[in-house]
């Protein structure tokens, strides 16, 4: 087991038993206004000081993460739903007009700079979490559309896909039944970073007004507020931000330790 | 080697093409008319449709797409509906602050990569490669904007050293160059990281081949091999990257342009979007992507000239 996926599992963990310990219990209520405890450094009534509202800021990272990993996920589960049939369509028909299509299609999206069409998409159709992740989900598509076609192209290759072929099996059921269950542990891995992506692109809209609309507490919100207070009470800022460089690290370290653990033969030199 | 540059240049010509269809039908989505925009929420019906047909806004769809691209062929890409000024002046203006903030933290990104990912290669299986792979990690997790604001708070609050924002114009060089280092170096660092571990295992590859055994053979110390044969030979990949990096940098400047309050391109569409000035909005965006388009094409240009098997 390397410490790459255990020290990634445990931060990905963390922040994902947070979420969901929100649900049921907070140290604190993130819609009260309690001006009298406002910019309160750490102590241990509040375990990581409050807000300028006088709000927990344990409380309000752990619903943040909700939001963050909200977001995140279904971003990844569009970019999936719609980029892996592609990339397997493109595969099955490499070379032909569906490919070129596709392959096109995807250059053009690549070329688009995805935080400016991101902040374009949410401003035409208006701020909120869930515009968030269609701005977010949209660049995703692209992304696994390019890694299912190019894990999927040299299997076409092999043996057995003949065989399964000659067998009498269409393109289709050949990549539902063979190609895709032979690319699982790759997309696994892009799935988390694409997941880790999503976590920092959510932080970066809502940084800029244009991710969940208060009082959802989000992450990127969180650190735009704090951008005043920064001198005066440094951890209204400092906090949220390591909730952000700890998740993705996590999941960044998890990726890497899955693809170690699924496909020993790219151990030595991935990046 | 004419008929790649001829085949990568018509294939240039068809994305700018299509990304300015795309962008002008993403733009038309943005709801709020312009015209009432500018005129407020008092100004008569009347006034607004005459507004409306000035500015050619009731012209259909396509014609107006027509219109435009045309213009943005000869230069002219309108008036934007706020200022009134000519928009290829405004991006002009704008693009004096965004391009060298990108070109300065691309050379940081490079200068504090290269090292470090030579240095990794070098040492891998070592204790200081897990090290240096480790703060690169910590480096890619980092939300620049965060980063940026650390950086404020130690070098502009604390030390005093540098700008907390804004830009004094290109009239004060120093003053210029001073308050574009914080927005460089926030912008560079994570680049920098994943420039690094790119480097690193694009040379750990090289550094296998049989080549390097026949250099290290003739008498080559191991760093003469890594600098004179397995660097040149790992730029592919790293040349990739540093093309996604550099559009990355231009257009993904448009948060770090607002956390230092630098007059960028970045800031103008994020401006214009608010303000409704669709037209703005359409011009700049259209100037980022085929910027980024344009610098693709010249990666892949660079690509035949780094590796002639690919001319063909």
């Amino acid at each position: 087991m390397r410490w790459s996926l255990i020290f990634g599992g445990t931060l990905a963990g963390l922040a994902l038993a947070a979420a969901l310990l929100s649900f049921v219990w907070t140290p604190g209520d993130v819609t009260q206004i309690a001006i009298a405890q406002k910019l309160q450094p750490p102590s241990a009534a509040h375990w990581l000081g409050t807000d300028h509202f006088g709000r927990d800021m344990l409380a309000m990272i752990m619903v943040g993460a909700r939001t963050s990993i909200a977001v995140a996920l279904v971003a990844v589960g569009i970019g999936m739903g719609f980029g892996v049939p592609l990339g397997l369509l493109a595969a099955a028909r490499a070379g032909g007009w569906i490919d070129e299509v596709v392959m096109r299609g995807n250059d053009l999206v690549f070329a688009f700079p995805s935080l400016v069409i991101a902040i374009l998409i949410t401003a035409a159709l208006g701020p909120s979490a869930l515009n968030a992740i269609i701005a977010i989900g949209i660049f995703n598509i692209p992304v696994f559309a390019r890694v299912t076609r190019g894990a999927a192209l040299p299997i076409w290759t092999l043996d057995y896909i003949r065989a399964a072929q000659v067998a009498g099996k269409g393109r289709a059921r050949i990549s539902t039944q063979h190609i895709l269950p032979n690319i699982a542990n790759l997309l696994i891995v892009q799935a988390t970073i694409q997941f880790s992506l999503g976590i920092l692109a959510e932080a970066g809209l809502s940084y800029v007004g244009l991710g969940a609309q208060p009082p959802t507490p989000s992450w990127g919100r969180m650190l735009a507020e704090a951008q005043t207070m920064i001198s005066l009470a440094p951890h209204v800022a400092i906090v949220p931000g390591l909730a952000i460089v700890l998740t993705v690290l996590g999941l960044n370290l998890l990726g890497d330790g899955l693809r170690d653990a699924l496909d020993p033969r790219l151990r030595r030199t991935a990046p | 080697m004419l008929r790649y540059v001829t085949r990568r240049l018509i294939s240039l010509g068809l994305s700018l093409l299509v990304a300015s269809a795309l962008i002008f039908a993403v733009v038309e989505l943005v709801p709020g008319d312009p015209a009432s925009f500018m005129l407020g929420t008092g100004a008569q019906p009347e006034t607004v449709a005459a507004l409306r047909e000035q500015l050619g806004l009731d012209l259909p769809l396509p014609l107006r797409y027509l219109h435009w691209l045309g213009g943005v062929v000869t230069g002219d890409m309108g008036h934007s509906f706020t200022y009134k000024t000519p928009v290829a002046g405004m991006i002009l203006d704008r693009m004096q602050v965004s391009l060298p903030l990108a070109l300065l933290a691309l050379v940081l990104a490079v200068a504090v990569a290269l090292p470090i990912g030579m240095f990794a290669a070098a040492r891998r299986g070592r204790a200081a490669e897990t090290a240096v792979m480790g703060a690169t990690q910590i480096g890619i997790a980092l939300p620049n904007f965060w980063f940026a604001m650390l950086l404020v708070l130690v070098f502009a609050v604390n030390l005093r050293l540098l700008p907390a924002g804004g830009f004094p114009g290109w009239s004060h060089p120093g003053a210029a160059l001073k308050s574009l280092i914080l927005p460089a170096v926030a912008l560079a660092l994570p680049q920098a990281a994943i420039l690094a571990r790119v480097l690193r295992s694009a040379l750990v590859e090289t550094l296998g081949q049989d080549y390097i055994r026949t250099a290290r053979a003739k008498g080559l110390t191991a760093g003469q091999a890594l600098s004179r044969h397995a660097l040149r030979n790992a730029l592919i990949p790293v040349l990739t990257i540093l093309g996604m990096q550099f559009s990355f940098l231009l257009a993904g400047a448009i948060i770090i342009e607002n956390v230092f309050y630098l007059p960028g391109l970045g800031r103008l569409i994020f401006q214009a979007i608010t303000q409704r000035d669709l037209i703005v909005v359409q011009g700049a965006v259209l100037v980022l992507v085929a910027a980024v388009i344009l610098v693709t094409f010249l990666v892949d240009l660079s690509y035949a000239l780094v590796d002639p098997r690919l001319r063909r």
